[in-house]
């Protein structure tokens, strides 16, 4: 009985890495012999019949890097505020609340929302702008709560040294509680990065998918993942959609790593 | 005597201003919720009272270009798919939670942790692509048709949703006090009689809602759903055939829906919503109820 039911459980396990396995060798075997430097750096030609992906690399990078200048400092503020200002009372809970909402509200909600509110009434436009912003949102959950983790691993002592020196409360959180949560915070804000790079309900209907080279945040502009949409959906090309999938396969591989290298620190830092 | 006054006032109102802006940037996310509702709930609202909710969701025909709009075979479409994917999901994601928590040698637990975590990372669109080189050709041979069908993308979400099942239940059976195993085990029970009678019943809230939010996420997902169900707006007779979703149907029409039909999606964005907050607040009645007991 134990004999079968274990051998069971180890099927699935099996099962479960058999199916990334799957994905993951059957995209780049067909995909990564085509990933080359001209591929990675040439514009696409006739839609994306030919030519490369640069423009599309671009636009993630844009939307990344502005979504994360809007939400990071938002999120790790947010964080400080729960972990350090506050008592937990209906203010927090409302707070806690609200983040926890943000979190399961599905993406193509979120597209709706930016839509809505910033392409149409701000009047922004399909726009890198109108993107971030919308991944800004989605993105603020996971930073405040791993924020949050990681401020409060810091132990209180370091708080009560900094304070008996004289410090104000700010000055102890600038100079000593934020400095020795940083790898936790930093661990986050790498699997952000992950997260808005792979996302696309929400990007398609609020950047659009013009398929340029984005310069101004206020121009339309299509992410890898929305390309790779576009490539698979309207039948383009099927070798370049399966390069563009294996360059996101690859990245967020690289993504998570970074991130396992950092967690691997915070938690032998913690054993000490 | 003045100046170390006036320094001191000075450094009381910056710590006065710091605490509330951090108070201000603490309240975006619920500024952010507010904004979401109001703006969904504005577009999609007139739609909604015009022909009523009960309405909407019992019509059964999703014909937007002669402006009528039944939600039944999108409804019945996003169920369809959900449920096939938790019929795949949860055994295999229980089971698998269980093997990480309770029997896996320490090397098996590195190779496995990694893997869920890029499971998890892995876009969506990435997902659907793989559904339809791989899948859809392979449901086509096996039970014939399209291969576009919500089997087809039932499946592709089972994968999916693992990484929320498997993470929700190990925390919650890692987390069921060291004694409940050790008297089972001190009573002469077997470690699988021990899992089976004692951990996942102790464990049993986590992983309801590591369930339900696996579920949350099948209903709410988009892309991968759009490139491989077929979207096409009729009330399925069988899990074989082409189906579109509630998610689905807003993602391929919004481009070109203007007017009413454009105010319909965000209606079915109504709906949608509706549902997720329902699913996630039992979810999370479910995960405070194994706080409150331990």
């Amino acid at each position: 009985m134990q004999r079968a039911a274990f051998i069971l459980l180890w099927c699935t396990a099996v099962v479960t890495i058999g199916c990334l396995v799957l994905i993951v060798v059957f995209i780049l075997r067909k995909g990564f012999p085509s990933i080359n430097w001209e591929f990675l750096t040439a514009f696409p030609k006739n839609m994306g019949r030919e030519g490369g992906i640069f423009p599309t690399i671009v636009a993630s990078l844009y939307l990344t890097i502005v979504s994360l200048i809007i939400a990071a400092p938002i999120g790790v503020g947010a964080a400080i505020y729960l972990t350090e200002y506050t008592r937990e009372g209906w203010l927090t809970r409302v707070i806690r609340f609200a983040t926890e909402t943000l979190a399961g509200v599905p993406s193509i909600i979120f597209g709706l929302f930016g839509f809505a509110f910033l392409v149409t009434f701000m009047h922004l436009g399909f726009s890198i702008l109108s993107g971030a912003i919308t991944l800004a949102l989605m993105l603020l959950p996971t930073i405040i709560r791993t924020s949050e983790e990681a401020i409060k691993t810091v132990p209180a002592s370091y708080r009560e040294g900094s304070l008996a020196l004289g410090a104000t409360q700010w000055t102890t959180i600038a100079k000593v509680v934020i400095p020795a949560a940083l790898p936790g915070i930093v661990t986050g804000l790498v699997l952000s990065v992950g997260r808005a790079i792979g996302e696309t309900a929400a990007v398609w209907l609020t950047v659009g998918g013009a398929l340029r080279l984005p310069f101004s945040v206020m121009d339309s502009a299509r992410p890898m993942t929305l390309h790779l949409y576009t490539l698979a959906a309207e039948g383009l090309s099927l070798p370049r959609a399966y390069a563009t999938a294996s360059v996101l396969i690859i990245t967020i591989w690289i993504i998570n790593s970074v991130a396992d290298i950092l967690m691997y620190r915070v938690m032998s830092r913690l054993r000490g | 005597m003045e100046v170390q006054e006036r320094r001191a006032r000075a450094v009381k109102l910056k710590e006065h201003v710091i605490a509330n802006l951090l108070l201000t940037v603490a309240c975006v996310a619920v500024a952010g919720v507010i904004l979401i509702i109001f703006f969904v709930f504005r577009e999609g609202w007139p739609v909604l009272m015009k022909y009523g909710p009960f309405h909407l969701a019992s019509g059964k025909e999703w014909l937007p270009t002669s402006n009528y709009f039944g939600l039944l075979p999108l409804i019945v479409g996003s169920a369809y798919v959900t449920l096939t994917a938790l019929v795949f999901g949860v055994p295999l994601g229980v089971g698998c939670a269980v093997f990480m928590a309770e029997i896996a040698p320490p090397w098996m637990n590195q190779v496995v942790r990694p893997a869920i975590n890029l499971l998890a990372g892995i876009p969506s669109v990435v997902y659907g692509f793989f559904g339809l080189v791989i899948l859809v050709p392979a449901v086509r041979g096996i039970f014939g048709g399209v291969g576009l069908s919500l089997l087809t993308g039932g499946i592709i979400l089972a994968i999916m949703i693992l990484p929320t099942i498997i993470s929700i239940s190990e925390d919650s059976l890692r987390a069921v006090p060291k004694d409940y195993k050790e008297a089972s085990l001190a009573l002469g029970a077997t470690h699988w009689q021990t899992i089976y009678r004692v951990l996942v019943p102790a464990a049993r809230s986590g992983i309801t809602a590591g369930v339900i939010l696996g579920m949350g996420r099948a209903i709410g997902e988009t892309m991968a759903v759009i490139m491989i169900t077929g979207n096409t707006p009729l009330i399925p007779k069988s899990i074989l055939e082409p189906g579109a979703t509630l998610t689905g149907t807003i993602g391929m029409e919004w481009a070109y829906a203007s007017g009413e039909h454009a105010q319909a999606l965000f209606t079915v964005g109504i709906f949608l919503f509706i549902l997720i907050i329902i699913i996630n607040s039992t979810a999370l009645w479910f995960s405070q109820r194994k706080v409150n007991r331990s």
